[in-house]
C-alpha cells in the first residue's frame, strides 16, 4: 500500500448517490405564484420534529401543494424556548420575506428568558391553530371528577404534584397555575413537576407519580379512547369532540386557556407587505390541502388575522406576564 | 406464537425489492449524514424527513429504520477515527476506538463498531418482539426515585474512569458539572450561569462539549507538539478482525444489548447513560485492565452493542404506550402523525402491517448495515494516511461544522473553541478529559431526578428509597462500595493467621 489518499470506485459511487438523493431537496426552484409572494422564508424557532416545526413544514407543503406560492423555504434557529428566533426576526426589521411560525410558548419564554425582543416588536399576521389541554389521571386514580381533585388540591397543595409537558412559562405550566388561581390557591404554592414533553408525562401520570397531568390532548387520544386515562375537564371554552369531559367553566373554574400556534413578521414592513401575508395565509385557510391537514393532525382551526390576532397576543401577553409575576419569573 | 407469524408476514412487506432498496438508501442516507460530527441520527432522521414524503407509510418508516441506524453508526465512525463524537450515545466510542485508530487498528476498531451495532439491533429487536408489552408496563412504574438511585449508581461507576490519579479525575468530573450546570434551570426557570445570554439559556450540548474537549483539546495539543516530534503518518495496518480480536469482543457484544435495551425502554432512560455503564462493566470484568485507556476494543465492542439496542428500546414505549423517549423517537412521532397515524396501546392492532413491517425491517437494517459498512471500514480508515497536519487541520473544521450543525449559533462556535482551549488546559495539567463528559452528561440528569422525586414526595427525604426497585439499586450500590474494604478486611484477617 503506498501513502497516499485514493477513492474507492465504491465511495466514489456512494457518494454521488447521496449527492443526488440529498441535493434535489435542498435546492428550490421555480417562483410561480397567484398571491404575489415570491422566495418566502419561513423561521421555526425550535428544532426539527418540534411543534412550530411541524406546523410551519405543514403549511408550508399544503400552500405549495394548492399552488399559491412555490419554493418556500423552511429553516430552524432553535434556542431558549423560541426567543433566539424572535431576536432574530426582530432584527430583520422591514424584511417583507421572513415570517416566524410562533405560539403560546414563545409568550412566556420571553419573560422566563429574560429576551431583550418581545412579540409585541413583531408584525401579526396570522392564527392557525390550537389544541386545549387536558386535566387528566390515571383510570387507578381515587380522583373521579374536577371538584374531588380541586378540594384536595385546596386542602394540601404540595401532596398532589401536578405534572406537565413544558417547563416554567409554557403551556403545562401556565394551565393548572390559571387554575390555581382561579380556585383561590396561591401559585406559589402549587407543586408542578416539569417533564421533558408529553411523553416522559404520560408515564408519570400512567404510573401514578404525579396526582394528575395537565397536557395538549394530541398525544393522549389513543390512552383515552384505550381507557387507560380519565380525562376530568379540557381547558378550553368548549368541549373537544370525542372527549367525554366537562370544560373547566362547566365544573366551575373560570379558566378558558388554550395552547395556540400562529405567525408573525418582522416589525416596520409596509402595510401592502403585511397585506400580501395575511391574503396568503387567508387561501392558505381557504385551501382543501390545509383542511385536511388539520384532520389528520388533529388540530383545530383557530384562524384569525391581522389586527385582531393582534389584539390577542397582547391579552394573552398580559395574562402570561400575571401569572408568572406572582411567581416571580416575569 | 402469535407475533412470530405477524413478524414472519411483515418479512414479507419488507423484503419487497422496492423496500429493501429503501432501507439500503436509508442506511447509506444515515451513515453518510450520521459521519458529521453534530449531526446525530435525530437530525438524520429529522433532515431526510422530506426525502420520504413522497413514500406511502409503510415504506417511509422502513426507511426511516434505516437512516436511525445508520445514523447512529456513523456517528462512531468520526468519534473513533477523528476523536469527534457525532453525537453522545457515541462518546464511549471516542474513548478505546480513537487510540486504537492511533494504533493503526482503525479498521479492527471500526469492524467492532460494525458488529457491535449488529449485535445490538439484532438482540435489541428481538428482546423488542418478544418483550415490548411486558416492558412497556414495567417501565411506567419506573419512576424518579429509581432514575435517581440508578443516577447514583451510574457516578459510583464512574470511578473507574476516573484515570489513574483520584483527585485529577474528581477535578475533571467538577469542571463538567460546571458546564452542566449552565442554563435555565429546568425546575424555575431561574438563569444559572447564562450572563444573560440567550444562547446559553438552553444549556451546552453535550456534543459541543464532547467535540471541544475531544476534539479541539487534541487538535490544539497537537499543534502545540508536533514541531517537536518528526510527524510520522499514522498506520492503517490490517483490514480485519484478528483471531484474538474476536476472542475478545464476543461476550461484550452479547452483554452490550441486555444493558442497552432495558434503558432505552425506560421513559428517561436513552443510550449516554448505558453506554458509559457498559464500558465500566468491560473494564472491570476485561483480564487485562492495563490496556484500557489506550485502545481495548472491548471498550468499543461492548458500548457499541449497548447503544444500538437502546435504540431499540426506545421503539417499544413509542409503538406500545406513544411515549417519544429520545429525540429520534419523537421525530419518528411526528412522522406517524403526518400520516395520520397515532401511536399508542392500540398501534398493534390498528396498523399490524405497519408496525410488523416496520420491525422486521429494523432487523433488515441492521443486516444491511453490517454488509455494507464492513467493507467500508478500511475505506474509512484510510482517511488516517493524511499527514497529520492536513489531518488535524480536517479535524478542527469537522468540529466548526459540526458544533454548528447543532442548532445553527455562531455562539455555539465560540463556546467550542471556549471548551476546545480548557481542553488543551486540561491535557497540559494531566487531567482526563472522560469524567468531565460524563459529568455534563450525568449531573443535569441527576439533579432532575432528585428534585423531581423530593418535589412529588412534599419535600421528605423517604421520596428518595419508596420503591422496591430504588432499594435493590441502593443495596447494588452498597455492595460495589463495600466490596474493595471487606475484601482487605479478610485478606488482613487471613495474614494475621
Amino acid at each position: 500500500m503506498k501513502g497516499t489518499v485514493r477513492v474507492s470506485p465504491l465511495a466514489a459511487a456512494l457518494t454521488a448517490l447521496a449527492a443526488v438523493l440529498l441535493v434535489p431537496p435542498l435546492l428550490s426552484s421555480g417562483d410561480s405564484d397567484s398571491t404575489g409572494v415570491r422566495g418566502l422564508r419561513v423561521l421555526v424557532p425550535n428544532s426539527p420534529g418540534g411543534g412550530y416545526d411541524i406546523t410551519a413544514r405543514t403549511a408550508v407543503k399544503s400552500i405549495e401543494d394548492s399552488g399559491l406560492s412555490s419554493g418556500i423555504e423552511v429553516f430552524n434557529l432553535p434556542g431558549a424556548g423560541g426567543t433566539v428566533g424572535l431576536g432574530r426576526l426582530v432584527n430583520e426589521r422591514g424584511n417583507d420575506k421572513l415570517i416566524m411560525s410562533m405560539g403560546l410558548g414563545v409568550v412566556g419564554s420571553v419573560y422566563t428568558n429574560k429576551s431583550p425582543s418581545s412579540l409585541a416588536d413583531t408584525t401579526p399576521i396570522a392564527r392557525l391553530i390550537e389544541e386545549p389541554d387536558i386535566v387528566v389521571v390515571a383510570k387507578d386514580s381515587p380522583y373521579t371528577d374536577l371538584a374531588g381533585l380541586i378540594a384536595a388540591w385546596k386542602a394540601t397543595p404540595g401532596a398532589v404534584p401536578v405534572g406537565g409537558g413544558s417547563s416554567p412559562g409554557g403551556p403545562d405550566h401556565l394551565a393548572p397555575m390559571l387554575m390555581a388561581k382561579a380556585v383561590g390557591l396561591a401559585p406559589r404554592d402549587v407543586n408542578y413537576v416539569p417533564f421533558d414533553g408529553g411523553g416522559e408525562l404520560l408515564a408519570s401520570v400512567l404510573g401514578g407519580k404525579v396526582a394528575f397531568g395537565v397536557s395538549g390532548i394530541g398525544e393522549y387520544r389513543d390512552q383515552i379512547q384505550a381507557g387507560e386515562l380519565r380525562v376530568l375537564a379540557v381547558t378550553s371554552g368548549k368541549r373537544i369532540p370525542g372527549v367525554q369531559a366537562p370544560t373547566l367553566q362547566e365544573s366551575g373554574v373560570d379558566v378558558d386557556f388554550t395552547n395556540w400556534r400562529g405567525v408573525v413578521a418582522p416589525p416596520g414592513i409596509t402595510d401592502t407587505a403585511r397585506d400580501r401575508l395575511v391574503t396568503l395565509l387567508t387561501d392558505l385557510h381557504g385551501s382543501g390541502a390545509w383542511q385536511e391537514s388539520l384532520r389528520r393532525n388533529g388540530w383545530t382551526d383557530a384562524f384569525q388575522t391581522g389586527p385582531e390576532f393582534g389584539r390577542f397576543l397582547a391579552a394573552e401577553n398580559a395574562r402570561v406576564a400575571d401569572v408568572l409575576r406572582e411567581l416571580g419569573l416575569a | 406464537m402469535e407475533s412470530f407469524d405477524l413478524l414472519m408476514s411483515g418479512f414479507g412487506t419488507a423484503l419487497t425489492p422496492t423496500h429493501l432498496a429503501l432501507a439500503a438508501i436509508g442506511v447509506l442516507l444515515g451513515t453518510f449524514i450520521g459521519v458529521l460530527p453534530g449531526i446525530g441520527p435525530a437530525m438524520a432522521v429529522a433532515l431526510l424527513l422530506p426525502v420520504t414524503y413522497g413514500l406511502e407509510p409503510t415504506g417511509a418508516f422502513i426507511m426511516f429504520a434505516g437512516i436511525y441506524y445508520g445514523g447512529m453508526f456513523g456517528g462512531s465512525t468520526t468519534s473513533i477515527l477523528l476523536n469527534t463524537p457525532g453525537e453522545s450515545a457515541a462518546v464511549v466510542a471516542a474513548i478505546e476506538g480513537n487510540p486504537m485508530a492511533r494504533k493503526g487498528r482503525g479498521s479492527q476498531a471500526l469492524a467492532a463498531a460494525a458488529i457491535g451495532h449488529f449485535a445490538g439491533g439484532l438482540i435489541g429487536t428481538t428482546l423488542l418482539v418478544l418483550l415490548a408489552p411486558t416492558v412497556a408496563a414495567l417501565a411506567v412504574g419506573i419512576g424518579a426515585p429509581d432514575y435517581f438511585a440508578i443516577m447514583v449508581l451510574a457516578f459510583i461507576a464512574v470511578t473507574s474512569v476516573l484515570g489513574t490519579s483520584r483527585v485529577r479525575g474528581f477535578a475533571a468530573l467538577l469542571i463538567g458539572l460546571v458546564i452542566g450546570l449552565v442554563g435555565l434551570d429546568e425546575m424555575t426557570g431561574q438563569q444559572r450561569l447564562t450572563f444573560g445570554s440567550l444562547q446559553l439559556a438552553d444549556g451546552i450540548d453535550v456534543v459541543i462539549v464532547a467535540v471541544g474537549l475531544f476534539a479541539v483539546g487534541e487538535s490544539l495539543w497537537v499543534a502545540l507538539h508536533l514541531r517537536r516530534r518528526p510527524a510520522e503518518p499514522i498506520p492503517v495496518g490490517r483490514a480485519w478482525l484478528g483471531r484474538d480480536d474476536l476472542r475478545r469482543s464476543w461476550k461484550p457484544w452479547l452483554r452490550g444489548p441486555l444493558i442497552g435495551f432495558p434503558f432505552g425502554a425506560l421513559p428517561a432512560g436513552g443510550a449516554e447513560i448505558p453506554t458509559f455503564l457498559s464500558y465500566a462493566v468491560e473494564k472491570r470484568l476485561a483480564k487485562d485492565k492495563s490496556e484500557f485507556g489506550h485502545g481495548a476494543i472491548e471498550g468499543v465492542a461492548g458500548p457499541e452493542a449497548t447503544a444500538s439496542a437502546s435504540a431499540a428500546g426506545t421503539l417499544v414505549s413509542m409503538l406500545t404506550l406513544g411515549l417519544p423517549t429520545t429525540a429520534v423517537a419523537a421525530v419518528m412521532l411526528a412522522a406517524f402523525q403526518q400520516y395520520g397515524i397515532q401511536p399508542g396501546p392500540l398501534l398493534f392492532q390498528r396498523e399490524p402491517t405497519l408496525v410488523w413491517g416496520l420491525i422486521a425491517s429494523l432487523f433488515v437494517g441492521t443486516v444491511l448495515l453490517l454488509v455494507l459498512n464492513l467493507p467500508l471500514a478500511p475505506v474509512w480508515a484510510k482517511l488516517l494516511k493524511i499527514p497529520r497536519p492536513y489531518l488535524y487541520a480536517g479535524i478542527l473544521f469537522f468540529a466548526a461544522v459540526g458544533a454548528y450543525a447543532v442548532s445553527g449559533q455562531v455562539a455555539d462556535l465560540l463556546v467550542l473553541f471556549v471548551i476546545g482551549v480548557i481542553g488543551l488546559a486540561m491535557r497540559r495539567y494531566g487531567l482526563p478529559v472522560l469524567p468531565a463528559v460524563l459529568g455534563v452528561i450525568l449531573g443535569p440528569a441527576a439533579e432532575q431526578q432528585m428534585r423531581r422525586a423530593l418535589q412529588l414526595s412534599d419535600g421528605s427525604l423517604t421520596g428518595l428509597v419508596n420503591t422496591p426497585f430504588s432499594i435493590v439499586v441502593y443495596a447494588v450500590v452498597a455492595v460495589v462500595l463495600l466490596w474493595p474494604a471487606a475484601n482487605a478486611l479478610r485478606k488482613r484477617r487471613a495474614a494475621r493467621v
